[in-house]
């Protein structure tokens, strides 16, 4: 019984403690200093802070030209795949543009209409500050959804900015660094913003699953929600501008509590971005 | 003299190939993620670690490894220590095998290897869930080990593959 216990402690021993050929520090030396790096960096300790900073920065570059081989691979199967389907997806987009037509212009009367009232009621919220960034990196890990850009706080990007692709909501700046930050999509578990579902008019939470569709959370009467009901920032908490497309509701199921949110924009396809902040209209 | 100076390169060459890989693979998040098929997705980092830490613990420099974990955390926005913590802690697991072990087998290295990964994973989910509140789909995270443990064979078979061809020593 002695002796196995000393075999295990020797075993341990040699594993842990010893440095082995070309290692230069132990492995309970290194785990050790993982460890006060994760309750350091957990409490916001300053130098911290700062190598993650210059970590960050390096890394966010550096996958960017690592990644490069696999988007190649990943646009040319894109491309070919748009190649394929050119002729059908013309068709359709000739119906729509013809529907849309008819429709845009009813809607620059509602839109302008819409300005007016709110600015009657000051709720009226304008663009403070709108910039475009280059994707670096959109490796959507199956544990977290997020994305890289190319501007950060040299640029003036603040947390908690909103990001859009062309005009449909794609996330928030849950990170700002010098030259980079880091957009939470809306697709990630973590991510939840106010939502009003139209034309039913009903407020409500929309929540990431972590797969290529949100929920709606909190909606007690879900029966209403139907399938072509389509899903807009709710601008309550003054964090995102009212009215922000964000996606539509595909599938309703009674049964189930939560309802399947389809979002417009393609988080896979991410390229560009554009990066606001708002601020309420000075009068 | 060249010719055993040639060969001397392309030996340092090839035992630094692992170390590379394990960068490639954190900067890159080697996992086919792109492919998006729903419940697919594997740890290639554990993998590469857990292999080379048993078979060839001089390829893999501890302190490389802990580097790359910084740079995996902030790849995937996870709180900076937690990956090298991880891999630190499979490296430790795997040492401590080579230790004990006198005959190896695939089976035994691969029963150690799921057993390890199902401990590193719960403390990750652990520590995110509870100190930093990181919500993780219990879901992903065991597609993951599945994954990762099923091709933990395909890997060491083309790992040793490579190394017989190209007398990797």
């Amino acid at each position: 019984m002695e002796t196995s216990r000393d075999d295990f402690v020797i075993a341990i021993r040699s594993a842990f403690l010893n440095k082995g050929t070309q290692q230069r520090f132990s492995l309970l030396g290194l785990i050790i200093f993982s460890i006060l790096f994760l309750i350091l960096g957990g409490i916001n300790f300053k130098p911290i802070n700062y190598l993650k900073i210059a970590i960050k920065e390096i890394v966010y570059r550096s996958t960017f030209i690592v990644s490069t081989p696999e988007n190649f691979i990943k646009e040319g199967y894109l491309k070919v795949q748009i190649h394929l389907n050119l002729y059908n997806i013309n068709k359709k987009n000739e119906l729509e543009v013809a529907n849309l037509r008819a429709k845009d212009l009813l809607n620059e009367f509602l839109v302008l209409e819409n300005k007016r009232l709110k600015k009657i009621v000051d709720d009226y919220l304008i663009d403070s500050e709108s910039t475009f960034a280059k994707v670096l990196s959109d490796k959507n890990s199956p544990f977290f959804k997020s994305i890289i850009v190319n501007k950060g706080s040299k640029h003036g990007i603040n947390l908690g900015s909103i990001v859009i692709d062309n005009e449909y909501l794609v996330g928030k700046i849950v990170e700002v660094n010098f030259t980079s930050s880091r957009v939470l999509l809306l697709s990630d578990l973590n991510s939840k913003i106010p939502v009003i579902l139209e034309p039913i008019g009903l407020l409500s939470i929309l929540s990431g699953t972590g797969e290529d569709y949100g929920i709606i959370q909190y909606n007690k009467n879900e029966s209403i929600v139907e399938s072509d009901v389509i899903v807009y920032t709710s601008g309550i908490g003054d964090l995102f501008r009212a009215g922000i497309p964000v996606g539509k509701i595909t599938i309703n199921n009674s049964e189930n509590e939560d309802q399947k949110i389809e979002f417009f924009s393609d988080f896979e396809q991410l390229k560009f971005v554009k990066i606001l902040s708002f601020k309420k209209e000075e009068n | 003299m060249s010719k055993l100076n040639k060969q001397n390169i392309t030996k340092k060459i090839l035992t630094q190939i692992p170390i590379i890989l394990l960068f490639i693979s954190v900067l890159n998040n080697f996992d086919f993620n792109y492919l998006n098929l729903k419940y697919f997705s594997f740890n290639f980092s554990y993998i590469l670690i857990f292999y080379f830490s048993l078979k060839k613990s001089f390829s893999l420099v501890y302190s490389f490894i802990f580097i790359a974990g910084l740079f995996n955390d902030a790849v995937n926005g996870t709180p900076i220590g937690m990956s090298s913590l991880i891999f630190l802690l499979l490296c430790g697991v795997a040492a401590y095998l080579k230790v004990i072990t006198l005959r190896t087998s695939l089976i035994k290295d691969w029963i150690s290897f799921v057993l390890t990964i199902l401990m590193i994973n719960s403390l990750s989910f652990v520590i995110l869930n509870l100190f930093f509140n990181y919500e993780v789909s219990y879901i992903n995270q065991m597609v993951n080990v599945v994954f990762t443990s099923l091709l933990y064979f395909i890997f060491s078979f083309l790992f040793n593959f490579i190394e017989g061809n190209f007398n990797v020593r």
